[in-house]
Parts: structure tokens; C-alpha cells; sequence
């Protein structure tokens, strides 16, 4: 009987183990990618191996080297001012990597925050935070980032502002909803019973228990951010000139598309590669993470 | 029962009446359960209104002087005076609160700074365009989304798995506003085959709902298959093959079912954020929706019009979340 009994257990034990491995190496090998292309965008302007940037009105809308017409001087093209498209690329790219983390940080922290308390401390405080999570999330966020936008007209900070609006009932429900199983768990019990103030049981052992789930969440928003931030900006009311990202690119592109598609076409295709590189990470960390989906 | 009493430690046993007279009140007892229960839901949905409508509120007020930012830095102050006055604003704060909800539940939104004419006529008129966009788009998504979802589910962990979730997963990456762009490029510009902007035919709807399908399939898709992959897991499902029952009905009538909730309420909610929230496909492709009205009011500083579109918006998705609540109780008799 008793080998019958032990036989699932080894048999069921080591698949898991390895897929756990499995999402780690997975982890590792997307963010090699996103390494390479913050590296990238932050190094090549130092080199100097950049086409030059300035404008240049005897080579206007240059198509890409690959195309007829091209040259490999201008590798990507030109646009209407005969700008070169690849140094617009990465030299803009600082700004939409910029964004998307410090987007993702101010709709994480408070967030974050207020999912602890709600999740912990439950009682009243946790009814007035999920009214107001479902208030929140029952407004369309591109209503809300006009109506700011309408009123305080478009910055860097007002973006911030936006993002952080929009972002952090999503995380603040996901943490609230993590925060009230972990607080169940025997560690917080034993911690209330040896006489741990609730500050630090709250953040000394929940808050790093969450930190997996915190860090999947916040490379999620980094994509969000970035798409809204593109999203804005094409429309005009996010980044806006002399100030330059890979939605502006769009904005720029958006009058020219008939005659010359690529000003519009790189910068697209680079948030899409950025942003998918971004989420297929953010699900393996989840999946890293949450014991329950590996197993699947 | 007015005196306390010992008894009242046992509300299981009621002090007076034998037990058949409790019997008789079980069904009234568990009616004004379910009434309960659904009050409490409504009491939540409106605190959500309200406070949404609350937000719309003070994002157009409490944030600085709005007729500077209408006006211009520049303008001098006794115009600004007349336009504070126009718009109502040197009336108390308060004052101008009871007025706006007053009118949100009487269905005056005020008036438009640059159109002046009344923001619910306005409104009214372009949903019916930008409804159009959203059934198409919509149908699409659930078209292709579902049988997608479903596909990944029951080949879990096989290529037509990876394949499937990877189609969505990029759906929920990229800008659809560019993709629509691109759709432009191609099928208007360098094939000819469709219009690229403007509406009118059905032919102008195909490539704005296309575009405006994608986000939503990519999300219904991934909803599908998560949904669905656990049902499948169900003991029931076992007990259906076991019995015999062919394995397209197992999927589509036993675990399908199941995972239809979800998938249903990401139906719903999705049509309330593209209502609103279709702004990018609907500049891209010149469709004269709510979206486009959103982005004159903006660029033109038209406050009045930005709160009544928000407040708008607001109330579609809350009475969206009141159908999805409906749907549930309808549809799976747990909740009833």
C-alpha cells in the first residue's frame, strides 16, 4: 500500500521541478532581448555610428535601404524634413523606455499600497478602497486622461498623472486580493501571537511575500504605460515637440502615410516588439510566480 | 420577537410557532435574500456612479481656473470673468454640484463651449456611428476570439496552443491605432480595394471594425482559454467522457457552458470601454463617433462637452455592469 501511496508523489514532483526551471530560463531568455534593446537605445547615440540626425532638405522622405530608391545611408529613411528615421528611432526610444517605467512605479507604489491596506486591514477602510477600485475601473481610462489633459493641457508630469490614475486600481486589486491570502497563512498567526506590531508584520513579511507577484504586475503596467503613452501622444496630448517618443513618431507619421508609409511604420513596429517583449515576460514571471498556473 | 431573550442565542429555533410555521416562511426568507442581495449590488453600482461622476466633476473644477486654460494665459480678466459667469462657475462650489447632478439624472449635460448647442443632442448624435464600429468590431472579436480561446484550451500545451496564445498575447501588444494605420497603407492606399477613411457604405466600416476588433479578441481569446482549460480539468468532464459522449459535444456543451461567464461579462465590459475609449481608431480613420467628438472638445479646451462625454461614458458602463449582473443571474442558476 504504502508504495502505491509514495509512487504519485515522486512521479508528480518532478515534472513540477522542472517546469520550474523551465519558467525561470524562460524569464531569463526574454529579458535578454529588453536588455539589448534599453542598451541599445541608451549606448548608440554615444557612439557616433548613427546617421547624422539633423535636417537635410535635399533628401526628404527617403524610403528604407531595402526599398528602391534607398540608401544605406539612411538605413530606415527619412521623413518629410529629410530626417533620418533609425536616429529618431533610437534617440526617441529613451523617452518611451523612460516613460514606461516611471509610468509603471506611479501606478504600482500607490497601488500597491492600497491593495496592503485594503487586503490587511480589511473592515471599512477595505469597503471605501474597493468602492473606489470599481469606481475607478467603471471609467474608460482614455475619458479620464482627456479630461485632465482638456484642463491642465499635455506634459511629462500631467502623463505621469494620467498613468498613475489609470493604472493603479488594476494593481491595487490584483495586491488586495493577494494580501488577504496571505494574512490567512500560519507565519502572520505566529506573528500577531509573538507580539509583531501590524506595520511590521504588514511590511517586513507580507509585503515581501508579495514582491513576486508586484514585480510580474509592474512589467505588465510598463507595457500599458507605454501603449497609452503612444496612444496620447499620437493624438497630441501626450509627448509633444521639441520633446520626441515612438508616439509622436506615429503623430508625425499620420499626415504622410499615403506618401511615405515608413516615418509612420518603424516606430509602430518597434512599440510592438517593445510591448510584446514586455508582456510575454510579465507572463512568465506571473507564471514564475503563481504556483497554481505552473502546474498547468 | 421585541424582548431579548435567552432564545435570541439560537436564532435556528424560534421561540413561538411550531416548527411547520417555519417551514412555511423558508421561501419568503431566502426571496428577500435574493432581494437583498441585489440592492446591495445596485447600492455598490451607484456609489460607483457618484463617485465617477464626482471625479468628472472635480477634474473639470477643483484643478485650476479653467477660462485661463480656455482663454489663453493672456486674456484679460474681465473677459474671463464673463466666460466664469457664462459657464457658471463663480456660483458656490457646491451650488454647481447639486446643478450637475441634477442635470446628469435629468439628461441636461450642459452646453458646448465651441458647438453651443446642447452636449446630450450632440452625444446622441454620434453614438449611432460609433455603435456601428463597436457591433462590428465586436463581432469579429467573438467570431474569431471564442473559437480561438477554445482551440488553445483543448490542445493545451501543443503548438496550436502556443501559436493561438501567442496571436493574442500580440493583440494586447500592439498600438491598434498603427495597425490601423497600416491597414490604411495597404488595402487603401497601395491596393485601392477599400476606402481609407470617412463612413457612409458598409464598405468604410470594414477596416475601422476590423481594427477595433483586435483588442477585444486578443482578451476574450486569453479569457476563453483560461476559462475553458479549467472546466475541462472539472471532474464532470471526466464523467462525460467516461460516459461515452463525443468529445466536440463534451467541449462545446458541457465545458463550453461552464466557461461562458466570463467570457460573457469581458463581452460586456469590453463594449463599454470601446464606446468611449475608441478615440485613436476613430481619428485614424476620420469616423465622426463619440471619439472624434471627444477629441474636438479636447483640442478646442470645450470643458463643458469633455465632462458631459465623461459623465457619458460613466453611465454606459455602469448600466453595462448592471446587464452583465442580470446576465449572470439569468444565465447560471448559482447565483440566483
Amino acid at each position: 500500500m504504502s508504495q502505491i501511496e509514495l509512487e504519485p508523489l515522486t512521479q508528480g514532483d518532478a515534472p513540477e521541478a522542472r517546469k520550474g526551471r523551465r519558467s525561470r530560463t524562460s524569464v531569463f531568455w526574454l529579458s535578454v532581448p529588453l536588455v539589448v534593446i534599453a542598451a541599445l537605445v541608451f549606448i548608440l547615440p554615444i557612439t557616433g555610428l548613427l546617421p547624422e540626425g539633423g535636417q537635410d532638405l535635399s533628401n526628404t522622405r527617403l524610403p528604407p535601404a531595402f526599398l528602391d530608391g534607398g540608401t544605406w545611408a539612411h538605413p530606415l529613411g527619412t521623413d518629410k524634413r529629410g530626417q533620418d528615421i533609425l536616429t529618431q528611432l533610437v534617440t526617441s526610444g529613451r523617452l518611451t523606455i523612460m516613460i514606461g517605467l516611471v509610468g509603471a512605479l506611479v501606478a504600482i507604489g500607490p497601488g500597491v499600497l492600497i491593495g496592503l491596506v485594503a487586503g490587511y486591514f480589511r473592515g471599512w477602510a477595505d469597503k471605501v478602497i474597493s468602492i473606489l477600485i470599481d469606481a475607478q475601473l467603471a471609467l474608460p481610462f482614455i475619458l479620464i486622461a482627456l479630461a485632465i489633459i482638456s484642463n491642465r493641457g499635455s506634459s511629462l508630469p500631467i502623463l505621469f498623472l494620467v498613468l498613475a490614475l489609470t493604472g493603479w486600481a488594476a494593481c491595487a486589486r490584483v495586491t488586495r486580493s493577494t494580501t488577504m491570502a496571505i494574512r490567512e497563512r500560519q507565519f502572520v498567526l505566529g506573528l500577531r501571537a509573538v507580539g509583531a506590531s501590524e506595520a511590521r508584520i504588514v511590511f517586513r513579511h507580507v509585503l515581501p511575500n508579495l514582491a513576486g507577484t508586484i514585480v510580474a504586475l509592474g512589467t505588465l503596467q510598463v507595457g500599458t504605460a507605454i501603449l497609452v503613452e503612444s496612444a496620447l501622444s499620437f493624438l497630441g496630448l501626450g509627448v509633444v515637440p521639441p520633446k520626441s517618443s515612438w508616439g509622436s513618431m506615429l503623430a508625425s507619421g499620420q499626415d504622410e502615410l499615403s506618401q511615405a508609409w515608413w516615418i509612420a511604420f518603424f516606430p509602430g513596429l518597434a512599440i510592438t516588439v517593445l510591448v510584446l517583449l514586455v508582456n510575454l515576460l510579465g507572463d512568465a514571471l506571473l507564471t514564475h510566480h503563481d504556483p497554481r498556473k505552473r502546474r498547468r | 420577537m421585541n424582548a431579548p431573550s435567552l432564545n435570541a442565542a439560537l436564532p435556528d429555533e424560534p421561540p413561538d410557532g411550531p416548527p411547520k410555521a417555519q417551514a412555511a416562511k423558508k421561501p419568503p426568507s431566502m426571496a428577500a435574500g435574493r432581494v437583498r442581495r441585489v440592492a446591495a449590488r445596485l447600492g455598490t453600482l451607484f456609489a460607483s456612479l457618484f463617485i465617477a461622476l464626482t471625479m468628472a466633476f472635480a477634474l473639470g473644477r477643483l484643478s485650476g481656473d479653467p477660462t485661463a486654460n480656455i482663454l489663453g494665459p493672456t486674456a484679460p480678466p474681465d473677459q474671463r470673468e464673463a466666460l466664469r459667469q457664462q459657464l457658471g462657475l463663480d456660483r458656490p462650489l457646491l451650488t454647481q454640484y447639486f446643478d450637475y447632478i441634477k442635470g446628469v439624472f435629468t439628461g441636461d449635460l450642459g452646453e458646448s463651449l465651441q458647438f453651443y448647442q446642447s452636449n446630450t443632442t450632440m452625444i446622441f448624435d454620434r453614438v449611432p456611428y460609433t455603435l456601428q464600429l463597436v457591433a462590428g468590431g465586436m463581432a469579429v472579436a467573438i467570431l474569431i476570439g471564442v473559437p480561438l480561446g477554445v482551440l488553445a484550451a483543448t490542445r493545451e500545451g501543443t503548438w496550436w496552443d502556443r501559436a493561438a496564445s501567442t496571436v493574442a498575447l500580440l493583440g494586447q501588444s500592439v498600438p491598434v491605432f498603427w495597425l490601423g494605420m497600416m491597414f490604411v497603407v495597404l488595402f487603401a492606399v497601395k491596393l485601392g480595394w477599400l476606402p481609407a477613411g470617412q463612413s457612409g457604405t458598409p464598405k468604410h466600416l470594414i477596416l475601422p471594425a476590423l481594427t477595433m476588433s483586435l483588442y477585444p479578441m486578443a482578451h476574450i481569446a486569453r479569457l476563453t482559454r483560461a476559462s475553458m482549460s479549467e472546466a475541462l480539468g472539472e471532474p464532470f468532464i471526466d464523467s462525460a467522457r467516461a460516459r461515452g459522449i463525443s468529445r466536440a459535444r463534451v467541449v462545446w456543451r458541457h465545458a463550453f457552458k461552464n466557461a461562458l461567464m466570463p467570457v460573457l461579462t469581458i463581452v460586456v465590459l469590453q463594449t463599454g470601454i470601446l464606446l468611449s475609449g475608441a478615440v485613436a481608431i476613430e481619428y485614424v480613420y476620420s469616423w465622426p463617433g463619440l471619439g472624434q467628438l471627444a477629441l474636438q472638445a479636447v483640442q478646442f479646451r470645450d470643458f463643458p462637452l469633455v465632462q458631459a462625454i465623461v459623465v457619458f461614458g460613466a453611465v454606459v458602463f455602469v448600466c453595462l455592469n448592471l446587464i452583465v449582473d442580470v446576465i449572470h443571474s439569468v444565465v447560471d442558476p448559482r447565483v440566483r
